[in-house]
């Protein structure tokens, strides 16, 4: 029973994981920018929902309208302030540079807040449980969390296989130069992108922290756990990667059973395991740049 | 291709060069260095002596950071691997097995060198930027399982007593000279490198992986020997560390400040140079001194000086000393001096492009 309760708590965790993961999947497909201050980024969103939480007293839930469109400006202005102006310099540069903000944003998070573990309120909800059978009941607030992260990558999905601006986004992926010649400016579509791309991690960052505590020091962890479950998922694939974050989850929760201390030691080794033997991951896109 | 006059024939007239005249005067100074610098421990302090071996670990990893990144085109997250593998090594195999200290150094070198090859094979299955965090998770994965072996004092980590019979002013003197003779090691072997066909092939790889692939270079195997030489580099400046503090311990030795540090270093001091990890060690060293006062701060400030050094200022502090590569203490190119008649009057005179891309 201890086994498929780590099973279904694993699912569920994978759902945040994919959350996080959908973001730097997007920014990666339109821009091929990994943007390795993804993780650090999360964790300014958690931090800015404790302080809207505590500056006014309102719930987390309704600090989340709050926070996403925060996040996203953030994430335009970053665009067009940092990310834009590396691209034309290609090779490392917009790695440098985003890694360059990921120490910023962390030592910035560390300075104004302390190092302290920290949660965002949410009430009852906490510990409020679906019983199913014996000893297994799902948490609300992870299955929240989960559906959240199905919703988000199934939007996306459409977003970007139906809407104008998805069909723009897909077409500067493909060839920024036509791009303009079809009078659209890619580096708006980039921006805009990146805009929804921070929205979702505005989100992640919200259940990121009201499912657990975070320090400023998480990003990392956060960076890197979005990263497996984007490979194990298969670079490209959206529903891929709403695979691998459970698969990632899943590991870990499995891990975590067998000994606490072996939880994310087990998640980074199926990640390896994945790499060595099915390197496009377990959903590959048929194109791969 | 668009540069005809450059020529690397070598003819009556022509004349190929590897020195300048600002290579000559930066050995000079460089060989001065070397020469005083073994004589610092009768004279300098103890706490200076301290100071200036974490200035060489830094150059060191800096200095294979940048073999890495700036020339082999492999932006790593996860060099801490190899310093962890280093520090572990050097006290394991000088305390548990009881070899002396400086024989532990190398051994625990090569043993870093010999783990980085398996590594290697699953790092170079990402590129770019999956590449870094790649690396990071595999570092991470080495720092939590060094973590769950008793022998390696688990997550407490283990105080090494190599110098445990030695007065702490001899130990501090011998460090330093084992740090010395790293760091010089390091910067040599880079620029011997560098200066082989190999490094040309390097600069070729990191201009255009393709287009190199199919002029001959063997691009993977190239790239796999510069990963390996970069983790035995990084190791070397584990070793260094460990023998100044005297500890090692997971969190800390397998920390990805190091790749902070290695990575401002680099960006500050101008990426793809021999002379800017040193340039931008020293920098970040002054600053780190200067501003450690202001606490978390100087970590703000060294990252905003990283961001805006990448945007604007690409070549770093050292290319702008430079003028843009002017001037060379290590030169790794190839100077033609071509009188100007020649150019199109003898149909005998086979004129080749220039195999050195422009801007090396």
């Amino acid at each position: 029973m201890v086994w498929i309760n780590a099973l279904v708590q694993g699912i569920l965790l994978g759902g945040l994981y994919a959350l996080l993961a959908a973001g730097l999947s997007l920014m990666f497909g339109v821009m091929r920018i990994v943007n390795l201050a993804h993780g650090a980024l999360a964790v300014l969103a958690a931090y800015i929902g404790l302080a809207i939480v505590q500056a006014t007293g309102i719930s987390s839930w309704l600090a989340i309208v709050a926070v996403v469109p925060i996040m996203a400006a953030v994430g335009y202005v970053l665009q067009w302030g940092i990310f834009n102006r590396t691209l034309s310099q290609g090779g490392l540069a917009p790695l440098l540079a985003a890694f360059g903000l990921s120490v910023v944003i962390t030592q910035l998070l560390q300075l104004k807040f302390t190092a302290d573990s920290r949660s965002l309120p949410t009430g009852d909800l906490s510990i409020a449980s679906i019983h199913i059978t014996g000893d297994l009941s799902i948490g609300v607030l992870p299955l929240i969390t989960f559906v959240a992260g199905v919703l988000v990558i199934f939007g996306l999905q459409m977003f970007i296989s139906k809407a104008p601006l998805g069909r723009a986004m897909r077409a500067a992926s493909d060839d920024p130069a036509t791009v303009r010649l079809m009078g659209i400016d890619n580096r708006q579509v980039y921006a805009l992108s990146t805009a929804i791309a921070l929205g979702t991690v505005g989100l992640a960052g919200m259940f990121l922290g009201m499912r657990g505590n975070f320090d400023p020091y998480y990003g990392g962890a956060m960076l890197i756990f979005a990263f497996e479950a984007v490979i194990i998922g298969g670079l490209g694939s959206l529903w891929g990667t709403l695979v691998g974050g459970m698969v990632l989850g899943v590991a870990q929760a499995i891990g975590s059973q067998i000994n606490p201390s072996y939880g994310i030691l087990i998640g980074h080794l199926v990640f390896l395991v994945i790499l060595a033997f099915r390197p496009t991951g377990l959903l590959p896109k048929a194109v791969t740049t | 291709m668009n540069e005809p006059i450059h020529t690397s024939v070598v003819h009556n007239h022509a004349k190929v060069r590897r020195t300048t005249r600002s290579s000559w005067i930066g050995f000079g100074v460089l060989a001065l260095l070397v020469l005083v610098a073994p004589a610092v421990p009768y004279v300098l302090n103890r706490g200076t002596q301290g100071s200036l071996v974490t200035l060489f670990s830094l150059i060191t990893m800096a200095t294979m950071w940048n073999l890495l990144a700036g020339y082999g085109g492999m932006l790593s997250v996860g060099q801490q691997a190899y310093i962890g593998i280093g520090a572990y090594a050097l006290v394991y195999i000088s305390d548990q097995i009881g070899l002396d200290p400086f024989m532990a150094v190398p051994i625990a070198v090569v043993i870093a060198g010999l783990i980085s090859i398996p590594i290697s094979y699953l790092a170079f299955r990402l590129q770019g930027g999956y590449f870094a965090i790649g690396t990071w998770v595999i570092a991470e994965v080495i720092g939590l399982i060094v973590m769950q072996i008793p022998a390696l004092g688990g997550g407490i980590g283990l105080t090494f007593h190599g110098f445990a019979g030695l007065t702490a002013g001899r130990r501090i003197g011998y460090v330093y000279w084992l740090s010395l003779a790293g760091v010089i090691v390091a910067v040599l072997v880079t620029y011997l490198i560098m200066r082989s066909r190999l490094g040309l092939g390097f600069t070729a790889i990191r201009d255009d992986a393709t287009a190199a692939g199919s002029l001959g270079v063997r691009v993977t195997a190239s790239k796999r020997f510069v990963f390996v030489v970069a983790a035995m580099g990084c190791a070397l400046a584990g070793t260094m560390i460990t023998a100044s503090t005297l500890r090692v311990q997971p969190d800390s030795m397998f920390s990805v400040n190091y790749s902070v540090f290695m990575i401002f270093i680099v960006v500050i001091g101008g990426l793809g140079t021999i002379e800017g990890p040193i340039l931008g060690a020293i920098v970040f060293f002054a600053l780190q001194q200067w501003l450690s006062s202001l606490g978390a701060w100087y970590l703000v400030i060294l990252g905003v000086i990283a961001i805006l050094v990448t945007l604007f200022l690409p070549r770093g502090l050292w290319g702008l000393i430079s003028g843009n590569g002017r001037i060379r203490l290590f030169p790794v190119g190839y100077h033609v001096t071509t009188p100007a008649h020649l150019f199109g009057i003898d149909k005998h005179d086979e004129v080749e492009p220039d195999p050195q891309p422009s801007g090396a």
